[in-house]
């Protein structure tokens, strides 16, 4: 099996028989300096170990379960009714509700790496906001940052609910309600557009919007990955690449997927000063829909580059168990983080 | 007993004010709490072994860093912090990373702080850094005596010559010796400083360097003064010359020179940014041959002080002006710090400039080194000295 050759290569761990050997190093790499590694296994100084050291300290909203959750999905009920609401409309449609707030705060991006963002509602990516065309979005922004923030969502609205001009500057301290019908159906995005822009951007205001076909898309496993990076120092050039802020952190916390399941990935390119970013899934082909707005395929491939604000939706089903790496297909960005694994496996026994 | 408890008064009042100024942090009022911390590391040295990189690494700046993480040629890459990943102030940690450099090729290793600030050093070439084995010792010693010690010995054997030419002709080889020393002076002072910039801020290189140079200046010029009485005493007994003393200082400073340059040589051969080939040998020896002539020239003085001096004192100037490139050449290969160079360019170039005047004030004599300094043939030969150095500068590159 080829992923395994390249899976190797990948660790230019000369002298591994095995990949199981491999997978031994990955845990001592990731462990590093902080955790002991049981078994004895091959001690990364035969190896060359590829990665981040060490781990990064849980979050209400870590990599794992950011990933699917959608309007305020991972929280408890009584907490999530203090940021979401959904009333029910005449029309069959749905009034949807957030409370959306930006607030500076430090964040982990790689173990023992701190980044100040700028963050809505304390994480980054945002929270993702998830309606069905034709549902009324009302977002009231309130900004508890130190900076104006606005936020800008792609898709249909009035100029006056563009949150881009400067008098659609929300000063800190200051709220405004954004209100819009969902439209078009496809994978959106949102994010800050005050200036300067990149600043706003790379700093950690943004966040994916997805509005759902009537009707729905057939069930899948659905996950969402935007694709960002991290400008440590502060010259213009990101030190830190992941899908969903944190380095490597589905390769030391793979994806668990279900063989013969569908899967369906809605991922956004959010990286700010590189020019592109892209995605490669190992062993497979998926089908792609730039940007989600029409029902058939763009593109059957293993590889999708998107520019920054592009994104797609893919759609795959695995056919066999083990590991499956994806990842940037500009090697630097996949090794300065933005690498991670699937992990599937076999159906649970129904009967 | 009361001038005592006054004298410590002072002291005891400044230790209250620093512990004041500790508890209290009158610099935080200044700048506020949300400043954030002053980070600065310094790679002091760097080790490439066979599929490892390991770097001494220093807290160059007030506040405690963290290394977080280590990139590689843009690779997030594992690494062991020992004996600590957390540095405080001036404290050192050694950092080894399992890496599959590449020989002869270019490198850059950036170390991230927990606040992601990046530090980064570049392999230019990447060679595997010597071990002090018996070998490696062999072939150090190899260079030095190549670019030290031969090329010493040579000038010297000019030594009869010098003595059967007439006293013109011996201001003009003075004269010369004086352009070469001025060139060695002014080539030391601008390695040393620029090793000095090398150092990590805080131990303030530049100053080290200017305050080296002045001591060495001023012991050398002691014993020299020191010697000088002695043997003038002795002089009447035994008939030591007293240019034997003048051809011994400009040894020792030579030889401190050399010690400087056999450390630049060995790290530099060391960090691969050496091709050690035949040209740059020639272009050592060549350039060196000259500080051989410039250790006998007041040997061959013409006049009172042409006393004849016998091969094994000969032999012990070459050996003390040519040996320290050896030991500068193995201190430099194995041990790649800037603070060495720093220190023994300066006691170099200190001790060159003392040697410089004890020639210029000798060779003056009573006219006075102004009258002395305009007459063509000492003009000449200063000229010529230079240019010896220039040109020969010139094959070393």
């Amino acid at each position: 099996m080829d992923w395994k050759l390249s899976r190797r290569s990948w660790l230019h761990a000369a002298g591994f028989g095995s990949l199981l050997s491999g997978v031994a190093v990955w845990g001592r790499a990731v462990t590093g300096q902080n955790l002991e590694v049981p078994h004895e296994g091959h001690a990364s100084h035969h190896g060359h170990v590829l990665g981040t050291v060490g781990r990064v300290a849980p979050t209400a909203c870590s990599p794992l379960t950011y990933l699917r959750s959608w309007n305020f999905s991972h929280l408890p009920p009584l907490e999530r009714a203090k940021f979401y609401r959904e009333t029910a409309r005449a029309d069959g449609t749905t009034l949807r509700e957030y409370e959306i707030y930006a607030v500076d705060r430090e964040i982990e991006i790689a173990p023992g790496v701190s980044f100040p963002a700028w963050t809505y509602n304390g994480q980054v990516p945002g929270p993702t906001i998830r309606a069905t065309e034709g549902d009324r979005l009302r977002v009231r922004f309130l900004n508890q940052g130190s900076h104006p923030h606005t936020i800008h969502f792609h898709g249909w609205h009035p100029p006056e609910m563009d949150g881009s001009l400067p008098e659609h500057e929300v000063l800190p301290g200051e709220s405004f309600t954004y209100e819009f019908d969902a439209e078009p159906a496809g994978l959106h995005l949102y994010h800050c557009h005050s200036v300067p822009l990149k600043r706003h951007i790379h700093k950690g205001l943004y966040g994916t919007f997805i509005v759902d076909p009537r009707g729905g898309r057939p069930p899948a496993d659905e996950m969402v990955m935007m694709m960002n990076g991290f400008d440590t120092n502060f010259d213009n050039d990101n030190e830190v690449y992941a899908v969903n802020t944190v380095a490597n952190a589905y390769m030391v916390e793979p994806i668990k997927v279900t063989v013969g399941r569908p899967v369906r990935i809605y991922l956004v390119n959010i990286t700010e000063f590189d020019l592109i970013n892209s995605f490669h899934l190992h062993g497979m082909f998926f089908d792609a829909y730039r940007p989600g707005t029409r029902t058939e395929p763009s593109d059957h491939t293993d590889t999708i580059t998107l520019c920054q604000g592009e994104r797609a939706i893919l759609e795959t089903t695995f056919r066999y168990t083990g590991d499956f790496m994806f990842h940037a297909h500009q090697s630097e960005f996949a090794e300065l983080g933005w690498m991670g694994l699937f992990r599937a496996e076999a159906p649970r026994d129904e009967t | 007993m009361k001038l005592k408890l006054l004298a410590l008064l002072p002291l005891v009042l400044l230790a209250g004010l620093l512990m004041v100024i500790v508890r209290l942090g009158p610099a935080e009022l200044i700048q506020g709490s949300s400043v954030p911390p002053v980070e600065k590391l310094a790679i002091t040295s760097l080790e490439l072994a066979p599929g490892q990189i390991a770097l001494s690494v220093l807290n160059d700046g007030p506040d405690a860093v963290t290394i977080a993480q280590v990139v590689v040629d843009d690779a997030f890459w594992t690494f062991h912090a020992e004996p600590t990943a957390t540095l405080e102030h001036l404290r050192r940690t050694r950092i080894t990373i399992p890496y599959p450099w590449v020989h002869g090729e270019t490198h850059v290793v950036r170390l991230m702080t927990s606040t992601g600030l990046t530090f980064e050093r570049v392999i230019a070439v990447a060679v595997e850094t010597p071990k002090p084995t018996l070998r490696f010792l062999g072939v150090f010693a190899l260079i030095g005596l190549y670019v030290g010690v031969i090329p010493v010995a040579l000038g010297l054997l000019w030594y009869p010559l010098m003595r059967s030419i007439g006293r013109s002709g011996m201001q003009f080889l003075l004269a010369l010796t004086v352009g070469l020393l001025v060139y060695l002076l002014v080539d030391s002072a601008h390695d040393g400083l620029q090793a000095a910039g090398q150092v990590p801020g805080s131990l303030q290189g530049p100053a080290l360097f200017v305050f080296g140079a002045i001591a060495a200046y001023l012991t050398l010029d002691m014993i020299g003064a020191a010697l000088a009485k002695r043997r003038q005493r002795e002089r009447a007994a035994a008939g030591i010359p007293s240019g034997w003393l003048l051809a011994l200082l400009i040894a020792i400073g030579i030889g401190l020179h050399n010690f400087g340059e056999g450390l630049a040589i060995g790290s530099a051969f060391a960090l691969g940014e050496l091709g050690l080939g035949t040209l740059l040998i020639v272009g050592f020896t060549l350039h060196n041959t000259t500080e051989g002539l410039a250790i006998i020239a007041p040997l061959a003085k013409g006049g009172d002080l042409a006393e004849r001096v016998s091969l094994g004192r000969l032999v012990q100037l070459g050996l003390i002006g040519g040996v320290p490139t050896i030991a500068g050449a193995w201190l430099g290969a194995f041990v790649q710090s800037p603070i060495i160079s720093v220190f023994f360019l300066a006691l170099g170039v200190g001790a060159i400039a003392q040697v410089t005047r004890q020639i210029l004030m000798q060779s003056a004599g009573e006219g006075g080194i102004t009258a002395y300094l305009r007459e063509a043939h000492v003009v000449g030969g200063l000229a010529a000295g230079v240019l010896v150095m220039y040109v020969t500068g010139l094959i070393v590159g």
